[in-house]
């Protein structure tokens, strides 16, 4: 009985002492960045580290880096001042941003749309519910069903911000839980628009934007959004309590170099310098 | 009463007996500790609404406004660039300075959460909870009419007309069907019914549509009204897709609890009913199910208080848009898909937070209310009528 126990003991002490050995990163936040993180985790070269990825939301992420639950915070929108006076509130010192790849916010439509580009401002007026038909953009004589993120997502309010310019959504838009919901949704309605993230494309069309009525409309492509011209492109940031160190400060020189970035093409964003 | 308490007193004092009373007596008032924690713990993370003291809600004095922004920094993350390793410094946005806070809420909060439209994130936030009641109301409606005709139905056939080989396997059946995860039905309303109700519905349209015809010709001045409210839209998530899947998830609660009531019922009735003559179905719906009726209508409320609280099916299948329509093939948000979508952004502290608690409290009223029916209507005025005083 009493050697069992010691054998017990032992053993045990052994397996927690392994469990020390790894250090174990977590990343939370954006539902636009998971899969790149993940992948990013996945590739990694030092397998020593261990990695917890979550989505939940930009805003989630933000949440998280404020309450010390998560290393890093992966964001698609920046971080509000309210947010950063709270950090510093907290932990003494404004929060640390890091660019780590670029994305544009497609537009989506079904497969049989024969609708190619449209503006800024006819964006904005189809979301916000003022063109309410699909003629009057140039397509068939049917009413337009829209189709949004939720607003914990940064896509949310950076589309909300740049594209509807701080106007509300129409009430009949629907806000579904994540950029891969809106693409599912849209590939099997074929009077449906909405956006999202870049990477998503798989079943449906993506229009092309244009600023203007008279202006070239672009296609957001590697090219288009590194030289400015795609519209509504942003940043994706990582969002980090103090200046990365040791194993954090690894992981981020790697996603910043060229195969991390080279990651970020594979998964379908762009990088934030030319290759 | 009396005497027990003096045999009590009369035997020995055992400290080991008393350990174990104690001990079971925290455990079992455990879980009415906990409710009660729970409500004292919503009641106060709204309280910013509630006792207005959210910052939002303070009066402004508008010259002292201007002056206390202005030293109050404006704090902003630094940007670290990782190849050099330095912080940049960052360029003050000018177009950022027009602050949410600079507009007056001049009206009424309570206003706010009592008008018409969800838009909680925005510059100017709209707080209107009453698409999420109506929408609330449509998912758990539609829900009740799918499941509940089914489940009793179920139930009955279970109880009186199946064979026991055939009741040994729906029974446990039905039950894996209890054990479902909400996210796995949420999943499959998304991805299958949507489809299938979609194509129903497009079919059903012009059918829909001459009886909105029909009904506003009847009943003069509701042309509007009725054709807004009967014919069938084309969106593709509605209350209808998630009422099914809700239904889904409370078939087996009311199947279970209706089926154990029927058969608590005694087997007297059945076996006199039969004798006078009645056949065995007249004896289950005229004889049976009446003798059941207060269990059969505690499962049925019980299915209620599931719907009303069903987080992930009504996320995901519903749509999500704060519509103010009485319409069910429209879209509609819920009150708890809204809390369980909303929570992980929100400012912890700020108004919306606060109102998100006090959906809680919502939900939280009317599961205590329906609990208190069930108990009261229930209990006492059916058990009476049916089974005698």
């Amino acid at each position: 009985m009493k050697r069992r126990f010691i054998l017990f003991f032992t053993i045990s002490l052994f397996i927690s002492g392994s469990a020390f050995e790894n250090k174990v990163l977590t990343l939370k936040g954006s539902d636009t960045m998971v899969i790149l993180v993940q992948k990013w985790t996945e590739v990694y070269p030092d397998k020593s580290v261990q990695f917890q990825v979550t989505g939940g939301g930009s805003g989630t992420g933000i949440a998280s880096l404020i309450n010390g639950t998560t290393d890093i915070c992966s964001s698609s929108r920046p971080m509000k001042s309210a947010e950063a006076s709270q950090m510093k509130q907290k932990y003494g010192k404004p929060p640390i941003e890091i660019r780590v790849a670029r994305d544009g916010l497609s537009v989506y439509v079904h497969k049989s749309n024969m609708i190619k580009a449209l503006t800024i401002k006819q964006l904005g007026d189809i979301f916000t519910g003022k063109i309410k038909n699909w003629k009057e953009v140039g397509g068939p004589n049917h009413k337009i069903i829209l189709y949004s993120r939720e607003n914990n997502s940064g896509t949310y309010e950076f589309f909300k911000e740049h594209v509807l310019m701080n106007k509300d959504f129409d009430p009949s838009a629907q806000h579904m839980p994540g950029t891969s919901a809106v693409v599912g949704a849209i590939a099997m309605d074929e009077w449906g628009i909405g956006y999202g993230g870049a990477a998503y494309t798989k079943g449906v069309n993506e229009v092309k934007v244009s600023l203007q009525k008279d202006s070239i409309a672009y296609l957001p492509t590697e090219e288009n959004i590194l030289n400015g011209k795609y519209p509504i492109s942003r940043f994706l940031y990582f969002y980090l309590r103090e200046r990365p160190m040791n194993e954090i400060k690894q992981f981020i020189d790697w996603v910043i170099s060229n195969e991390g970035q080279k990651v970020v093409l594979d998964v379908g964003y762009f990088p934030t310098k030319k290759l | 009463m009396h005497s027990t308490s003096k045999l009590y007193k009369k035997s020995k004092f055992r400290l080991s007996e008393m350990i174990i009373e104690w001990t079971i007596r925290l455990t079992a008032s455990f879980s009415v500790i906990v409710i009660f924690l729970i409500f004292i713990f919503i009641f106060r993370e709204s309280g910013g609404l509630i006792f207005g003291t959210a910052k939002e809600l303070k009066p402004k004095k508008s010259t002292s406004e201007k002056t206390t922004d202005k030293p109050e920094e404006k704090v902003k993350p630094e940007i670290y660039n990782p190849e050099t390793g330095e912080i940049a410094k960052v360029k003050e946005n000018k177009k950022q300075d027009i602050s949410k806070s600079s507009e007056s809420k001049s009206e009424s909060i309570w206003k706010n959460i009592f008008s018409d439209t969800w838009q909680p994130v925005g510059k100017k936030p709209k707080y209107g909870i009453q698409p999420l009641l109506i929408g609330t109301f449509k998912v758990t409606l539609v829900s009740l009419l799918f499941a509940t005709p089914l489940s009793i139905l179920a139930a009955i056939y279970c109880a009186f007309f199946a064979k026991a080989w055939i009741r040994d396997i729906i029974k446990p059946t039905v039950e894996v069907l209890a054990g479902f995860p909400s996210v796995v039905l949420g999943f499959f309303c998304l991805v299958t019914v949507v489809q299938g109700v979609y194509n129903t519905t497009q079919f059903l349209q012009p059918l829909c549509t001459h009886i909105a015809d029909f009904i506003s010709w009847v009943i003069p001045f509701s042309n509007e009204w009725i054709h807004s409210v009967l014919t069938i839209s084309d969106f593709h998530y509605s209350s209808v897709v998630g009422g099914i899947g809700l239904g889904l998830a409370v078939i087996p609660i009311i199947f279970t609890i209706s089926e154990d009531a029927l058969s608590s019922v005694p087997k007297s009735y059945r076996e006199a009913s039969l004798a006078l003559g009645a056949t065995e179905s007249e004896t289950a719906f005229k004889v049976m199910l009446p003798a059941a009726l207060p269990g059969v209508v505690a499962a049925v409320l019980l299915g209620i208080g599931r719907a009303f609280g069903e987080t992930m099916i009504a996320l995901m299948a519903t749509g999500n848009a704060a519509l103010f329509s009485w319409n069910i093939f429209h879209p509609v948000r819920t009150l708890a898909a809204t809390i369980g979508s909303e929570t992980g952004e929100v400012q912890w502290g700020s108004l919306h937070y606060n109102i998100l608690f006090f959906l809680g409290i919502l939900l939280f009223l009317v599961s205590f209310i329906i609990n208190a029916l069930t108990e009261l209507f229930v209990k006492r005025y059916l058990s009476k009528k049916f089974q005698g005083a």
